[in-house]
Protein backbone atom coordinates (compact mmCIF):
# COMPACT_ATOMS: atom_id res chain seq x y z
CA UNK A 1 0.00 0.00 0.00
CA UNK A 2 2.32 2.92 -0.82
CA UNK A 3 -0.27 5.43 -0.92
CA UNK A 4 -1.57 5.27 2.17
CA UNK A 5 0.40 6.95 4.77
CA UNK A 6 1.75 5.85 7.57
CA UNK A 7 1.08 8.49 9.25
CA UNK A 8 -1.71 11.80 9.14
CA UNK A 9 -2.44 14.66 11.06
CA UNK A 10 -5.41 16.57 10.08
CA UNK A 11 -6.63 19.91 11.88
CA UNK A 12 -4.80 19.36 15.07
CA UNK A 13 -4.90 22.34 17.89
CA UNK A 14 -4.26 21.24 21.34
CA UNK A 15 -4.54 24.52 24.16
CA UNK A 16 -3.27 24.23 27.93
CA UNK A 17 -5.75 26.77 29.79
CA UNK A 18 -5.66 30.09 27.75
CA UNK A 19 -2.75 28.95 25.65
CA UNK A 20 -2.52 27.53 22.43
CA UNK A 21 -0.08 25.08 21.49
CA UNK A 22 -0.71 23.45 18.79
CA UNK A 23 -2.88 25.35 16.35
CA UNK A 24 -4.34 23.94 13.47
CA UNK A 25 -1.68 21.49 12.13
CA UNK A 26 -1.78 18.64 9.09
CA UNK A 27 0.36 17.00 7.73
CA UNK A 28 1.27 13.67 6.21
CA UNK A 29 3.96 11.13 6.42
CA UNK A 30 4.91 7.98 3.70
CA UNK A 31 6.14 4.93 4.07
CA UNK A 32 9.90 5.30 4.17
CA UNK A 33 9.97 8.91 4.40
CA UNK A 34 12.48 10.36 6.86
CA UNK A 35 10.12 13.12 8.51
CA UNK A 36 12.17 15.83 10.18
CA UNK A 37 10.75 18.28 12.69
CA UNK A 38 12.75 21.35 13.35
CA UNK A 39 12.07 24.63 15.52
CA UNK A 40 13.00 26.35 18.42
CA UNK A 41 13.14 25.31 21.96
CA UNK A 42 9.33 25.39 23.42
CA UNK A 43 7.27 25.77 19.84
CA UNK A 44 5.24 22.88 20.51
CA UNK A 45 8.11 20.02 19.27
CA UNK A 46 7.54 17.61 21.98
CA UNK A 47 3.50 18.11 22.71
CA UNK A 48 3.19 17.09 18.67
CA UNK A 49 5.04 14.30 18.95
CA UNK A 50 3.23 13.39 22.48
CA UNK A 51 0.30 13.26 20.18
CA UNK A 52 1.33 11.35 17.24
CA UNK A 53 2.26 8.11 20.07
CA UNK A 54 -1.22 8.66 21.66
CA UNK A 55 0.15 10.20 25.20
CA UNK A 56 -1.74 13.19 24.85
CA UNK A 57 -5.61 13.85 23.61
CA UNK A 58 -5.76 17.19 21.04
CA UNK A 59 -8.48 19.73 21.75
CA UNK A 60 -9.73 18.85 18.56
CA UNK A 61 -8.24 17.44 15.44
CA UNK A 62 -7.22 13.82 13.86
CA UNK A 63 -4.20 11.80 14.09
CA UNK A 64 -4.21 8.37 11.96
CA UNK A 65 -1.42 6.38 12.53
CA UNK A 66 -1.15 2.80 10.30
CA UNK A 67 -4.62 4.28 9.06
CA UNK A 68 -6.00 4.42 12.60
CA UNK A 69 -7.38 6.42 14.75
CA UNK A 70 -5.23 6.87 17.47
CA UNK A 71 -7.07 10.50 19.44
CA UNK A 72 -10.19 7.90 20.23
CA UNK A 73 -8.38 4.92 21.29
CA UNK A 74 -8.30 3.06 24.22
CA UNK A 75 -5.53 2.12 26.51
CA UNK A 76 -5.19 -1.12 25.00
CA UNK A 77 -5.34 -0.71 21.23
CA UNK A 78 -2.83 2.18 21.59
CA UNK A 79 -0.57 -0.39 23.18
CA UNK A 80 -1.66 -2.50 20.22
CA UNK A 81 -0.44 0.32 17.96
CA UNK A 82 2.42 1.10 20.16
CA UNK A 83 3.86 -2.38 19.37
CA UNK A 84 4.29 -1.13 16.05
CA UNK A 85 6.47 1.82 16.70
CA UNK A 86 9.46 2.20 18.42
CA UNK A 87 10.44 5.57 20.08
CA UNK A 88 13.56 7.42 21.18
CA UNK A 89 13.73 9.93 24.25
CA UNK A 90 15.74 12.82 24.64
CA UNK A 91 17.03 11.48 27.39
CA UNK A 92 17.24 8.09 26.40
CA UNK A 93 14.99 7.07 29.39
CA UNK A 94 16.48 3.62 30.62
CA UNK A 95 15.21 1.66 32.99
CA UNK A 96 17.61 2.55 35.94
CA UNK A 97 17.36 -0.68 37.50
CA UNK A 98 18.33 -2.59 34.51
CA UNK A 99 20.81 -3.30 32.74
CA UNK A 100 21.88 -2.05 29.37
CA UNK A 101 20.99 -5.68 28.15
CA UNK A 102 17.67 -5.81 30.07
CA UNK A 103 16.96 -2.47 28.64
CA UNK A 104 17.03 -3.65 25.29
CA UNK A 105 16.01 -7.16 25.92
CA UNK A 106 12.70 -5.95 27.54
CA UNK A 107 10.82 -4.98 24.52
CA UNK A 108 11.33 -8.65 23.43
CA UNK A 109 10.53 -10.22 26.59
CA UNK A 110 7.61 -8.58 27.05
CA UNK A 111 6.22 -8.80 23.67
CA UNK A 112 7.80 -11.80 21.97
CA UNK A 113 8.17 -15.36 22.81
CA UNK A 114 11.60 -15.67 21.82
CA UNK A 115 14.03 -17.96 24.18
CA UNK A 116 16.48 -16.98 25.55
CA UNK A 117 19.26 -17.31 23.15
CA UNK A 118 17.55 -15.66 20.79
CA UNK A 119 17.02 -12.77 22.32
CA UNK A 120 20.85 -12.25 24.18
CA UNK A 121 21.70 -12.60 20.12
CA UNK A 122 19.43 -9.99 18.97
CA UNK A 123 20.33 -7.47 21.85
CA UNK A 124 24.27 -8.26 20.58
CA UNK A 125 23.18 -7.66 17.39
CA UNK A 126 21.34 -4.22 18.07
CA UNK A 127 23.88 -2.97 20.56
CA UNK A 128 26.39 -3.69 18.06
CA UNK A 129 24.53 -1.47 15.64
CA UNK A 130 25.24 1.52 17.74
CA UNK A 131 28.72 0.75 18.65
CA UNK A 132 28.16 -0.17 22.41
CA UNK A 133 29.37 -4.17 22.26
CA UNK A 134 30.30 -5.48 25.58
CA UNK A 135 28.47 -2.65 27.87
CA UNK A 136 25.44 -5.54 28.59
CA UNK A 137 26.16 -5.90 32.40
CA UNK A 138 26.69 -2.20 33.25
CA UNK A 139 23.42 -0.01 34.42
CA UNK A 140 22.58 3.23 32.99
CA UNK A 141 24.17 5.34 36.14
CA UNK A 142 27.53 3.90 34.94
CA UNK A 143 27.68 5.17 31.45
CA UNK A 144 27.81 8.65 30.19
CA UNK A 145 24.60 10.28 28.85
CA UNK A 146 25.27 10.20 24.60
CA UNK A 147 26.35 5.92 25.35
CA UNK A 148 22.63 6.26 27.00
CA UNK A 149 20.93 7.85 24.20
CA UNK A 150 22.58 5.17 21.75
CA UNK A 151 21.14 2.05 23.91
CA UNK A 152 17.56 4.10 24.38
CA UNK A 153 18.15 4.04 20.48
CA UNK A 154 19.03 0.10 20.07
CA UNK A 155 15.77 -0.44 22.20
CA UNK A 156 14.14 1.09 20.27
CA UNK A 157 15.04 -0.79 17.01
CA UNK A 158 15.14 -4.26 19.35
CA UNK A 159 11.68 -5.05 17.95
CA UNK A 160 12.13 -3.91 14.13
CA UNK A 161 9.84 -1.56 13.72
CA UNK A 162 8.12 0.32 10.97
CA UNK A 163 7.94 3.16 12.64
CA UNK A 164 10.68 5.33 14.62
CA UNK A 165 9.88 8.62 16.56
CA UNK A 166 13.19 10.40 17.80
CA UNK A 167 13.48 13.11 19.82
CA UNK A 168 16.69 14.69 19.60
CA UNK A 169 18.94 11.56 18.81
CA UNK A 170 21.97 13.40 18.23
CA UNK A 171 21.89 16.18 20.96
CA UNK A 172 25.05 15.08 23.29
CA UNK A 173 26.63 13.09 21.01
CA UNK A 174 29.88 13.79 19.82
CA UNK A 175 30.52 14.64 15.86
CA UNK A 176 31.55 10.95 14.81
CA UNK A 177 28.66 9.05 17.10
CA UNK A 178 26.46 11.71 15.30
CA UNK A 179 27.36 10.43 12.09
CA UNK A 180 27.05 6.71 13.24
CA UNK A 181 23.13 7.43 13.91
CA UNK A 182 22.61 9.25 10.82
CA UNK A 183 24.01 6.41 8.98
CA UNK A 184 22.36 4.25 10.98
CA UNK A 185 18.75 6.21 10.54
CA UNK A 186 19.96 6.35 6.77
CA UNK A 187 20.43 2.33 5.91
CA UNK A 188 17.47 1.60 8.28
CA UNK A 189 14.99 4.01 6.37
CA UNK A 190 16.72 3.63 2.79
CA UNK A 191 17.38 0.04 2.59
CA UNK A 192 15.06 -1.51 5.12
CA UNK A 193 11.95 0.70 4.79
CA UNK A 194 11.62 1.82 7.78
CA UNK A 195 9.88 5.48 8.50
CA UNK A 196 11.51 7.86 11.00
CA UNK A 197 10.07 10.90 12.43
CA UNK A 198 12.90 13.36 13.92
CA UNK A 199 12.93 16.05 16.35
CA UNK A 200 16.15 17.84 16.21
CA UNK A 201 17.93 21.12 16.29
CA UNK A 202 21.05 19.53 15.30
CA UNK A 203 21.01 21.29 10.98
CA UNK A 204 23.71 19.30 10.15
CA UNK A 205 22.49 16.18 10.64
CA UNK A 206 18.95 16.90 9.93
CA UNK A 207 19.86 17.74 6.43
CA UNK A 208 21.72 14.38 6.33
CA UNK A 209 18.96 12.27 6.94
CA UNK A 210 15.60 14.09 5.80
CA UNK A 211 13.76 13.24 3.11
CA UNK A 212 11.15 15.92 4.14
CA UNK A 213 11.13 18.72 6.66
CA UNK A 214 8.51 20.27 8.34
CA UNK A 215 9.58 23.62 10.66
CA UNK A 216 7.52 25.01 13.47
CA UNK A 217 6.91 27.97 15.38
CA UNK A 218 3.91 29.22 17.80
CA UNK A 219 2.59 26.31 16.94
CA UNK A 220 1.66 26.41 13.51
CA UNK A 221 4.46 25.42 10.32
CA UNK A 222 6.09 27.60 9.05
CA UNK A 223 7.72 26.20 6.30
CA UNK A 224 7.65 22.36 4.88
CA UNK A 225 9.42 20.53 2.06
CA UNK A 226 12.69 18.87 0.93
CA UNK A 227 15.76 19.54 2.22
CA UNK A 228 16.47 21.47 -0.74
CA UNK A 229 13.36 23.43 -0.38
CA UNK A 230 13.90 24.44 2.53
CA UNK A 231 17.75 25.52 2.08
CA UNK A 232 16.64 27.53 -0.57
CA UNK A 233 13.59 28.84 1.78
CA UNK A 234 12.60 32.70 1.10
CA UNK A 235 11.46 32.57 4.71
CA UNK A 236 13.21 34.85 6.73
CA UNK A 237 12.21 32.75 10.18
CA UNK A 238 13.94 29.61 8.51
CA UNK A 239 16.97 31.56 7.41
CA UNK A 240 17.37 32.37 10.71
CA UNK A 241 17.01 28.98 12.37
CA UNK A 242 19.12 26.84 9.94
CA UNK A 243 21.62 29.58 9.66
CA UNK A 244 21.71 29.86 13.23
CA UNK A 245 21.82 33.47 13.63
CA UNK A 246 20.39 35.59 16.49
CA UNK A 247 19.40 38.19 15.12
CA UNK A 248 16.61 37.67 13.25
CA UNK A 249 12.58 37.70 13.07
CA UNK A 250 11.93 35.10 15.32
CA UNK A 251 11.40 36.23 19.05
CA UNK A 252 13.51 35.66 21.47
CA UNK A 253 11.93 36.76 24.50
CA UNK A 254 15.65 38.90 25.36
CA UNK A 255 14.43 42.34 25.98
CA UNK A 256 12.87 43.93 29.05
CA UNK A 257 10.06 45.54 27.27
CA UNK A 258 8.23 42.23 26.60
CA UNK A 259 7.33 41.78 29.76
CA UNK A 260 6.14 45.71 30.53
CA UNK A 261 2.25 45.04 30.29
CA UNK A 262 2.56 43.01 33.26
CA UNK A 263 5.75 44.52 35.11
CA UNK A 264 3.30 45.17 38.89
CA UNK A 265 3.95 41.08 39.08
CA UNK A 266 7.13 41.20 37.53
CA UNK A 267 8.95 38.27 40.03
CA UNK A 268 12.18 38.27 41.66
CA UNK A 269 13.83 36.01 41.41
CA UNK A 270 17.30 37.16 43.43
CA UNK A 271 14.58 37.78 46.28
CA UNK A 272 13.08 34.07 46.45
CA UNK A 273 16.72 32.67 46.02
CA UNK A 274 17.91 34.49 48.93
CA UNK A 275 15.18 33.34 51.17
CA UNK A 276 15.12 30.29 49.91
CA UNK A 277 18.99 29.26 50.38
CA UNK A 278 19.96 31.35 53.05
CA UNK A 279 22.39 33.50 51.23
CA UNK A 280 24.70 35.99 53.03
CA UNK A 281 23.62 39.85 52.32
CA UNK A 282 25.46 42.10 54.41
CA UNK B 1 -39.58 15.00 75.16
CA UNK B 2 -40.82 13.00 71.71
CA UNK B 3 -40.92 16.16 69.78
CA UNK B 4 -37.35 17.70 70.50
CA UNK B 5 -36.08 14.35 69.48
CA UNK B 6 -37.73 14.03 66.57
CA UNK B 7 -36.38 17.61 65.98
CA UNK B 8 -32.79 16.45 66.56
CA UNK B 9 -33.41 13.60 64.15
CA UNK B 10 -34.79 16.01 60.71
CA UNK B 11 -31.84 18.50 61.80
CA UNK B 12 -28.87 15.75 62.27
CA UNK B 13 -30.15 13.92 59.46
CA UNK B 14 -30.13 17.43 57.36
CA UNK B 15 -26.85 18.27 58.52
CA UNK B 16 -25.71 14.76 57.78
CA UNK B 17 -26.89 15.02 54.08
CA UNK B 18 -25.43 18.76 53.79
CA UNK B 19 -22.04 17.63 54.62
CA UNK B 20 -22.33 14.30 52.86
CA UNK B 21 -23.31 16.04 49.83
CA UNK B 22 -20.22 18.93 50.38
CA UNK B 23 -18.02 15.85 50.77
CA UNK B 24 -18.99 14.65 47.38
CA UNK B 25 -19.39 17.89 45.87
CA UNK B 26 -15.07 18.32 46.92
CA UNK B 27 -13.91 15.33 45.63
CA UNK B 28 -15.68 15.35 42.30
CA UNK B 29 -13.37 18.07 41.87
CA UNK B 30 -10.35 16.08 44.04
CA UNK B 31 -8.36 14.30 41.55
CA UNK B 32 -6.24 12.21 44.09
CA UNK B 33 -8.66 10.23 45.07
CA UNK B 34 -10.44 9.38 41.98
CA UNK B 35 -6.80 8.88 40.89
CA UNK B 36 -6.30 6.55 43.87
CA UNK B 37 -9.17 4.23 43.00
CA UNK B 38 -8.44 3.97 39.50
CA UNK B 39 -5.32 2.87 40.34
CA UNK B 40 -7.16 -0.10 43.03
CA UNK B 41 -9.37 -1.09 39.86
CA UNK B 42 -6.24 -1.62 37.59
CA UNK B 43 -4.34 -3.16 40.17
CA UNK B 44 -7.25 -5.74 40.71
CA UNK B 45 -7.78 -6.17 36.84
CA UNK B 46 -4.29 -6.88 36.18
CA UNK B 47 -4.07 -8.94 39.12
CA UNK B 48 -7.45 -10.93 38.08
CA UNK B 49 -8.87 -10.32 35.00
CA UNK B 50 -5.76 -9.69 32.61
CA UNK B 51 -3.73 -13.57 33.46
CA UNK B 52 -7.00 -15.43 31.62
CA UNK B 53 -6.54 -13.20 28.55
CA UNK B 54 -3.16 -13.92 28.63
CA UNK B 55 -0.88 -11.21 30.16
CA UNK B 56 0.49 -13.00 32.78
CA UNK B 57 2.37 -10.66 35.08
CA UNK B 58 5.85 -11.74 35.95
CA UNK B 59 6.31 -13.85 38.64
CA UNK B 60 10.00 -13.07 38.83
CA UNK B 61 9.55 -9.31 39.88
CA UNK B 62 7.48 -10.10 42.72
CA UNK B 63 10.28 -12.75 44.45
CA UNK B 64 12.49 -9.71 43.57
CA UNK B 65 10.20 -7.10 45.79
CA UNK B 66 9.33 -9.37 48.28
CA UNK B 67 13.33 -9.49 49.15
CA UNK B 68 13.24 -5.18 49.29
CA UNK B 69 10.17 -4.65 50.73
CA UNK B 70 10.02 -7.66 53.08
CA UNK B 71 13.47 -9.40 53.47
CA UNK B 72 15.42 -6.26 54.35
CA UNK B 73 13.22 -5.23 56.96
CA UNK B 74 13.58 -8.25 59.05
CA UNK B 75 16.13 -6.83 61.42
CA UNK B 76 14.58 -3.84 61.85
CA UNK B 77 10.79 -5.12 62.72
CA UNK B 78 12.46 -7.92 65.05
CA UNK B 79 14.36 -5.16 67.17
CA UNK B 80 10.75 -3.06 67.13
CA UNK B 81 9.32 -5.97 68.01
CA UNK B 82 11.65 -7.16 70.98
CA UNK B 83 11.56 -3.91 72.19
CA UNK B 84 7.28 -3.44 72.25
CA UNK B 85 7.71 -6.92 73.96
CA UNK B 86 9.87 -6.10 76.82
CA UNK B 87 7.95 -2.28 77.36
CA UNK B 88 4.58 -4.34 77.38
CA UNK B 89 5.78 -7.25 80.26
CA UNK B 90 7.84 -4.43 82.12
CA UNK B 91 4.75 -1.89 82.15
CA UNK B 92 1.86 -4.76 82.46
CA UNK B 93 4.24 -6.39 85.55
CA UNK B 94 4.93 -2.85 87.44
CA UNK B 95 0.57 -2.30 87.23
CA UNK B 96 -0.11 -6.27 88.18
CA UNK B 97 2.21 -6.29 90.66
CA UNK B 98 0.18 -4.17 92.79
CA UNK B 99 -2.58 -6.55 92.71
CA UNK B 100 -0.48 -9.56 93.06
CA UNK B 101 -1.42 -10.91 89.53
CA UNK B 102 1.89 -10.87 88.04
CA UNK B 103 0.71 -14.56 86.56
CA UNK B 104 -1.21 -12.39 83.59
CA UNK B 105 1.84 -10.80 82.46
CA UNK B 106 1.87 -13.40 79.26
CA UNK B 107 -1.78 -13.12 78.67
CA UNK B 108 -1.52 -9.19 78.02
CA UNK B 109 1.71 -9.01 76.39
CA UNK B 110 0.26 -12.17 74.02
CA UNK B 111 -3.17 -10.55 73.76
CA UNK B 112 -1.75 -7.46 73.26
CA UNK B 113 0.65 -8.56 70.37
CA UNK B 114 -1.75 -10.49 68.89
CA UNK B 115 -4.66 -8.02 68.40
CA UNK B 116 -2.90 -4.62 68.22
CA UNK B 117 0.68 -4.00 68.61
CA UNK B 118 2.38 -6.62 66.16
CA UNK B 119 0.34 -5.49 63.14
CA UNK B 120 0.30 -1.82 63.80
CA UNK B 121 4.16 -1.60 64.63
CA UNK B 122 5.27 -3.72 61.96
CA UNK B 123 2.87 -1.39 59.63
CA UNK B 124 4.60 1.67 61.06
CA UNK B 125 7.90 0.46 60.35
CA UNK B 126 6.89 -0.97 56.71
CA UNK B 127 5.71 2.41 55.91
CA UNK B 128 8.63 3.67 56.75
CA UNK B 129 11.08 1.98 54.96
CA UNK B 130 9.27 0.26 52.34
CA UNK B 131 6.54 2.39 51.41
CA UNK B 132 8.85 5.44 51.16
CA UNK B 133 11.28 3.69 49.43
CA UNK B 134 8.37 2.57 46.66
CA UNK B 135 7.21 5.98 46.14
CA UNK B 136 10.81 7.46 45.98
CA UNK B 137 11.79 4.63 43.47
CA UNK B 138 8.38 5.03 41.45
CA UNK B 139 8.45 9.19 41.64
CA UNK B 140 12.16 9.02 40.60
CA UNK B 141 11.06 7.06 37.21
CA UNK B 142 8.58 9.35 36.68
CA UNK B 143 10.33 11.99 36.35
CA UNK B 144 13.33 11.01 34.42
CA UNK B 145 10.55 9.79 31.97
CA UNK B 146 10.78 6.20 32.53
CA UNK B 147 7.15 5.69 33.31
CA UNK B 148 6.47 7.14 30.01
CA UNK B 149 9.15 5.17 27.93
CA UNK B 150 7.94 2.13 29.29
CA UNK B 151 4.09 3.36 28.39
CA UNK B 152 5.30 3.79 24.81
CA UNK B 153 6.75 0.54 24.57
CA UNK B 154 3.45 -0.76 24.82
CA UNK B 155 4.11 -2.07 28.76
CA UNK B 156 1.68 -0.95 31.16
CA UNK B 157 3.22 0.25 34.41
CA UNK B 158 0.45 -1.11 36.94
CA UNK B 159 1.36 -4.43 34.91
CA UNK B 160 5.22 -3.87 35.16
CA UNK B 161 5.92 -1.75 38.46
CA UNK B 162 2.50 -1.64 40.58
CA UNK B 163 1.24 -5.22 40.56
CA UNK B 164 4.85 -7.29 41.37
CA UNK B 165 5.29 -4.97 44.63
CA UNK B 166 1.55 -5.01 45.32
CA UNK B 167 1.68 -8.88 45.47
CA UNK B 168 5.32 -9.12 47.42
CA UNK B 169 3.78 -6.27 49.95
CA UNK B 170 0.46 -8.61 50.87
CA UNK B 171 2.72 -11.30 51.40
CA UNK B 172 5.33 -9.87 53.02
CA UNK B 173 3.76 -7.73 55.64
CA UNK B 174 1.61 -10.65 57.63
CA UNK B 175 4.65 -12.49 57.43
CA UNK B 176 6.77 -10.07 58.58
CA UNK B 177 3.97 -9.37 61.63
CA UNK B 178 3.77 -13.42 62.74
CA UNK B 179 7.48 -12.71 62.73
CA UNK B 180 7.46 -9.78 64.50
CA UNK B 181 4.72 -11.65 67.09
CA UNK B 182 7.44 -14.22 68.03
CA UNK B 183 9.66 -12.15 68.33
CA UNK B 184 7.74 -9.31 70.42
CA UNK B 185 6.68 -12.88 72.70
CA UNK B 186 10.07 -13.51 73.15
CA UNK B 187 10.75 -10.28 74.49
CA UNK B 188 8.18 -10.17 77.39
CA UNK B 189 9.72 -14.25 78.20
CA UNK B 190 12.64 -12.73 78.56
CA UNK B 191 11.39 -10.09 81.60
CA UNK B 192 8.98 -12.80 82.99
CA UNK B 193 11.98 -15.08 83.04
CA UNK B 194 14.62 -12.92 84.21
CA UNK B 195 13.12 -10.16 85.97
CA UNK B 196 9.68 -11.72 87.27
CA UNK B 197 11.41 -15.33 87.60
CA UNK B 198 8.59 -17.21 85.36
CA UNK B 199 9.91 -20.53 84.10
CA UNK B 200 9.43 -20.61 80.13
CA UNK B 201 7.61 -23.67 80.41
CA UNK B 202 4.80 -22.01 82.68
CA UNK B 203 5.15 -18.20 80.28
CA UNK B 204 4.72 -20.39 76.92
CA UNK B 205 1.31 -22.71 78.54
CA UNK B 206 0.24 -19.15 79.74
CA UNK B 207 0.67 -17.34 77.07
CA UNK B 208 -0.63 -20.16 74.74
CA UNK B 209 -4.15 -20.31 76.72
CA UNK B 210 -4.73 -16.89 76.67
CA UNK B 211 -5.07 -16.59 73.08
CA UNK B 212 -7.35 -17.71 70.72
CA UNK B 213 -6.55 -18.32 67.34
CA UNK B 214 -8.99 -15.16 65.99
CA UNK B 215 -6.54 -13.11 68.10
CA UNK B 216 -4.26 -14.50 65.42
CA UNK B 217 -6.34 -14.41 62.34
CA UNK B 218 -7.75 -10.94 63.02
CA UNK B 219 -4.18 -9.24 63.36
CA UNK B 220 -3.46 -11.20 60.31
CA UNK B 221 -6.44 -10.02 58.73
CA UNK B 222 -5.18 -6.32 59.75
CA UNK B 223 -2.02 -6.75 58.49
CA UNK B 224 -3.10 -7.65 55.16
CA UNK B 225 -5.53 -4.76 54.90
CA UNK B 226 -2.41 -2.65 56.14
CA UNK B 227 -1.03 -4.01 53.12
CA UNK B 228 -3.23 -2.73 50.65
CA UNK B 229 -3.38 0.92 52.24
CA UNK B 230 0.56 0.96 52.12
CA UNK B 231 1.15 -0.22 49.03
CA UNK B 232 -1.34 1.82 46.99
CA UNK B 233 -0.75 4.95 48.78
CA UNK B 234 2.92 4.72 48.38
CA UNK B 235 2.47 3.41 44.56
CA UNK B 236 -0.21 5.83 43.79
CA UNK B 237 2.11 8.99 45.55
CA UNK B 238 5.27 7.78 43.22
CA UNK B 239 3.40 7.40 39.80
CA UNK B 240 1.68 10.82 40.51
CA UNK B 241 4.63 12.86 40.82
CA UNK B 242 5.10 16.17 38.93
CA UNK B 243 8.52 18.36 38.94
CA UNK B 244 11.62 17.39 39.49
CA UNK B 245 13.30 16.04 42.74
CA UNK B 246 11.68 18.49 44.96
CA UNK B 247 7.98 16.83 43.82
CA UNK B 248 9.43 13.11 44.61
CA UNK B 249 10.71 14.22 48.32
CA UNK B 250 7.24 15.79 48.22
CA UNK B 251 5.48 12.82 47.44
CA UNK B 252 7.22 10.67 49.50
CA UNK B 253 6.91 13.03 52.49
CA UNK B 254 2.90 12.54 51.58
CA UNK B 255 2.95 8.54 50.97
CA UNK B 256 4.34 8.18 54.68
CA UNK B 257 2.00 10.60 56.21
CA UNK B 258 -1.32 9.67 54.29
CA UNK B 259 -0.18 5.83 54.85
CA UNK B 260 0.09 6.46 58.78
CA UNK B 261 -3.42 8.06 59.16
CA UNK B 262 -5.00 5.69 56.91
CA UNK B 263 -3.39 2.70 58.82
CA UNK B 264 -3.99 3.84 62.17
CA UNK B 265 -7.93 5.10 61.26
CA UNK B 266 -8.38 1.80 59.47
CA UNK B 267 -6.74 -0.24 62.51
CA UNK B 268 -9.42 1.90 64.69
CA UNK B 269 -12.68 0.64 62.48
CA UNK B 270 -11.02 -2.90 62.35
CA UNK B 271 -10.65 -2.94 65.63
CA UNK B 272 -14.39 -1.78 66.53
CA UNK B 273 -15.85 -4.38 63.63
CA UNK B 274 -13.90 -7.27 65.01
CA UNK B 275 -14.08 -7.61 68.69
CA UNK B 276 -17.04 -4.63 69.71
CA UNK B 277 -18.84 -5.24 66.17
CA UNK B 278 -20.88 -8.53 67.56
Amino acid sequence: MPDSPIIEVVDLVRRFADRTVINDISFRIDRGETLVIMGGSGCGKSTLLRHIIGSMKPTSGSVKIFGEEITTMNEREIARIRGRFGMLFQSGALLASLTVGENVALPLVQHTKMSDDEIEEIVEQKLQMVGLTGFENLKPAEISGGMKKRVGLARALALDPELLFSDEPTSGLDPIMTAVVDQLTLKLTREAGMTAVVVTHDMTSAFRIATRMIMLGHGDIIAQGTPEEIRTSPNAEVQQFINGEADGPIPLNLSQDEHEHHRHVKPRPCVAARGRFHLKTS
Amino acid sequence: MAPIRIRFAIEGTFRFCRFASLVILRLRHDHVLKNYLQLNLNLLYWIFVAPFTGQFFDISQIFRQMVFIGVRATPMVALTAFSVGVTLAMQAAHSLQQLGAEIYVPDLVMVTLLREMGPVLIAVIVIGRSGSAVAAELGTMKVSEEIEALEVMAINPVQYLVVPRFLAMLVMLPALTIMGNYVGVFGGWAVCHFALNFNTAGYVLRALQSADTWDLYSGMIKSAVFAWIVITIACNAGLRVEGGAEGVGQATTASVVQALLAMLVTNAVLTGIFFFGG
